[in-house]
């Protein structure tokens, strides 16, 4: 990809933020038992796009997202990202945990964890500071630069990790569940930032999480995973209007019936390796 | 880039690793002075020093310096401990004794107790009484600081239900105190059970007093180099002794304790 | 006028038992009725003598020069070999029984051995340092290594946190509190190697001087060594909470945190 500087900007994006995810399969070798976690996972997410991951819980989220991540090898199939394949973390991707408290160095200030990544990029300090300090207004925090992370809300932790993802500029943002932990008023103006920031900044953003209605609200594309070993069960387009609202949305007749599809569909996942067939006779 | 070490060397199973570094280290230690990569007069052969402990082993005075060694430190660590949670719970019982104390504590303790080796010397000469002095003032401290750390951890709630209740001193002490006092106590005996090894040898080392510390001295003045090899690596099992018996020791007494738990799991 | 009663009552707890211990000492010994135990002022007096002269730069700065440089050569080795033992599990599980014998050794008697390899110089005294001193660095760190959290690694990978960077600014990092617990079991055991050492063999230092003095009968010089040991210690031990505190301020404060939840 010698060429990707010459491409225009959203030409090269266009090419950049397109995550493909073929054959991708998980089986963990132990001394004593084999577990396989996902079986074959195929899917794409083009690039701008904002798509869910749901699926029952044990459905092998975490695995998936860590292997696109290039933080676990898969056993078998691929991912690429903008034609690449992921063989180890890639530069153009950036991720957020579940786990705030246990993804942000507490040995450094807010504005340190968000500048760290930056630093590896070998950004000079002018842009560096620049860029820390955009991202820390765009989620709301730009009067606790100087804070230690421990000395924050588990919420504000949170976008404290979600600054820091989008100062990397990342060509696709990988989010693990990361609404998981907070409280229910939080979580849902953690959403609305998700959302908005992805209508500014336009990457691609892949959002794992085990709540319909999250998934519902948030994507343009809902993935369902069935029970693990993972398949992709199939996959919901969202037909809502681009600008979600809380109340609006969630009231939306379309709303109540995506959310009963993807529900349906979790309902089967659940039994699918079961009884394989069982979507046609369940009641 | 991506480094998965456990895929390398699949080979040797991972319970066999301990064993074949103890044999590497022996093999090392026998092949270097043999091969003269180390002169032989600073470093044995294994096979040597394991004749000369042979040899120490069949004699009676190895006996007697090891038991001298086993004493000191035993009678020592006894005090030690018999003096730590006595003054621990009732330094530790009562705060304003705390607040007086701690200054003293926080002073005496980082004295490094070979100071008192001439002290000890002028008092009690060569003998095993010196040893005695050492190792209760080096191993009182752990035990001391742990109790008072322990008698301190003591759930304010349960406190003040057992003062609801009315329970006497007595009853306090054994029901609320020492169950929570007793995980840090043995941490506290863990690490007083070698300092006091090591205080015990030194004191024979450099004062001469009875044991294996001045039985390695003399033979270092006598040249004797794989004796004096043979005693150093008696010392090192004494020392993994201790260490595995402080361990097992709290493990028995603290099978009911989370952290013990914790550390059986991982 | 309360906060300066309130100071006061602070002040009386701090110094109360030790001013009692001291007159204690003052009225048991006075007139000379002990031989072994000189009154204080005679103490104070040999103290003023005996190490506010040449000794100073011949006895006592080398001494801690020694022990500056065993300590700093036993810290840089242990957390070195640790971070090596730490991030690879395979070469930690062959070396661990020989690291285990070597940790229960007793210290003083590599006294010996290394006399025999470097005789009685500056290099025996600071190898004793370093041979000693090393292993709770060692083990601490190669504990502190394991335990970086997952979560972490994984968020330091992600950005391209690798080789160098990522042992500076996520390992010893997460592995500090843990370094810095065994630097100060390690501070101890270097301080009392250094005394050891100079007392079994050598001809200066502050051990020796020591040594010489309880040899010579110069009970209040020896026990004015024993207090400057004890003042030695003690200052030690304060210069290293400054630096515990300055270096893990942000783990008291996280510990807090998770502790108030």
């Amino acid at each position: 990809m010698t060429t990707r500087a010459r491409v225009s900007p959203p030409a090269a994006l266009a090419r950049r933020g397109r995550l493909e995810v073929e054959g991708l399969a998980k089986t963990y070798r132990g001394k004593r038992r084999t577990f396989e976690a996902v079986r074959d996972l195929t899917f794409t997410v083009e690039a701008g796009e904002l798509a869910c991951v749901v699926g029952p819980s044990g459905a092998g989220k975490t695995t998936l997202l860590r292997c696109i991540a290039g933080l676990l090898p898969p056993s078998a199939g691929a991912v690429r990202l903008g034609g690449e394949p992921v063989l180890a973390p890639p530069p153009g991707m950036a991720v957020v945990f579940q786990e705030y408290a246990r993804s942000l160095f507490p040995w450094l200030t807010v504005a340190q964890n968000v500048e760290l990544p930056l630093r590896q990029k070998k950004l000079p300090k002018a842009a560096r500071h620049g860029l820390v300090e955009r991202s820390l207004a765009a989620v709301g925090l730009a009067d606790v630069p100087g804070a230690h992370p421990w000395q924050l809300s588990g919420g504000m932790q949170q976008r404290v990790a979600i600054a820091r993802a989008l100062a990397y500029e990342p060509d696709v943002l990988l989010m693990d569940e990361p609404f998981a932990a907070v409280d229910a008023q939080t979580r849902a103006e953690l959403e609305d930032l998700t959302r908005s920031l992805w209508h500014e900044l336009r990457m691609t953003v892949l959002f794992v999480t085990h709540d319909i209605d999250e998934a519902v609200y948030l994507g343009e594309q809902v993935l369902v995973l069935s029970a693990s070993p993972t398949v992709v069960l199939d996959s919901v387009a969202v037909d809502l209007p681009a600008r979600r609202e809380q109340l609006a949305t969630r009231a939306l007749p379309r709303f109540a019936e995506l959310r009963a599809e993807v529900f349906t569909l979790i309902q089967r996942a659940k039994t699918y390796h079961t009884a394989p067939p069982a979507g046609e006779a369940r009641a | 880039m991506t480094w998965y070490p456990h895929r390398r060397i699949r080979a040797v199973p991972d319970g066999l690793l301990g064993p074949l570094g103890l044999l590497l280290c022996a093999g090392l230690l026998e092949a270097a002075p043999r091969l003269g990569l180390v002169p032989a007069a600073y470093l044995p052969p294994l096979s040597e020093t394991a004749a000369a402990l042979a040899d120490e082993a069949a004699g009676g005075a190895f006996w007697s310096a090891l038991a001298d060694t086993l004493r000191g430190w035993g009678y020592g660590l006894a005090v030690a401990a018999a003096a730590g949670v006595g003054l621990g719970l009732v330094i530790g019982g009562a705060a304003p004794l705390r607040r007086v104390t701690a200054s003293t504590i926080e002073f005496l303790r980082p004295i490094p107790s070979v100071a008192l080796v001439p002290l000890a010397v002028l008092l009690y000469g060569t003998g095993q009484t010196s040893t005695l002095l050492l190792v209760v003032y080096a191993s009182v401290w752990p035990v001391l600081l742990q109790v008072l750390a322990g008698v301190r951890d003591v759930d304010p709630v349960a406190r003040d239900t057992a003062a609801g209740f009315r329970l006497s001193w007595w009853l306090r002490l054994r029901h609320l105190v020492w169950p929570t006092t007793l995980p840090f106590l043995m941490t506290g005996l863990r690490l007083a059970a070698s300092v006091a090894l090591i205080l015990a040898v030194t004191a024979q080392l450099v004062i001469g007093a009875p044991g294996l510390g001045r039985e390695i001295a003399r033979a270092q003045a006598a040249n004797a180099v794989d004796r004096m090899y043979a005693l150093v690596v008696v010392t090192g099992l004494l020392g993994v002794a201790v260490n595995a018996g402080a361990r097992a020791l709290e493990r028995r007494v603290l099978f009911w304790h989370a952290s013990v738990r914790k550390e059986a799991a991982a | 006028m309360r906060m300066l009663a309130a100071g006061a009552v602070r002040l009386a707890y701090l110094l109360g038992l030790p001013a009692a211990l001291i007159a204690l000492w003052g009225a048991v010994t006075a007139g000379d009725r002990y031989l072994y135990y000189p009154p204080l002022d005679e103490i104070a007096a040999a103290f003023g003598e005996t190490w506010f002269s040449a000794r100073l730069a011949d006895d006592v700065l080398p001494s801690l020069g020694r022990l500056a440089a065993g300590y700093s050569g036993a810290v840089l080795a242990g957390v070195a070999l640790g971070v090596l033992l730490g991030s690879r599990p395979r070469l930690r599980a062959l070396s661990e029984p020989a690291l285990e014998f070597c940790r229960a050794l007793p210290p003083p008697v590599l006294i010996p051995v290394l006399m025999l390899v470097a005789g009685i110089g500056d290099t025996m005294k600071i190898t004793v340092i370093v041979t000693g001193a090393v292993w709770p660095v060692l083990l601490n760190t190669v504990q502190g290594v394991r335990s970086v959290d997952e979560i972490l690694a994984d968020t330091a990978r992600c950005y391209g946190l690798t080789g160098a960077a990522r042992l500076r600014r996520l390992v010893l990092p997460a592995a500090s509190p843990a370094i810095v617990t065994g630097m100060r079991q390690a501070l101890s055991i270097a301080l009392i190697l250094m005394v050891i050492g100079e007392m079994f063999a050598s001809s200066s230092g502050l051990g020796f001087a020591i040594v010489q003095f309880q040899r010579g009968f110069a009970i209040p010089e020896m026990w004015s060594g024993i207090f400057l040991l004890g003042l030695v210690g003690f200052g030690l031990s304060l210069l290293f909470g400054l630096f515990e505190s300055r270096v893990l301020g942000w783990y008291r404060g996280l510990r807090n945190a998770r502790r108030g939840e």
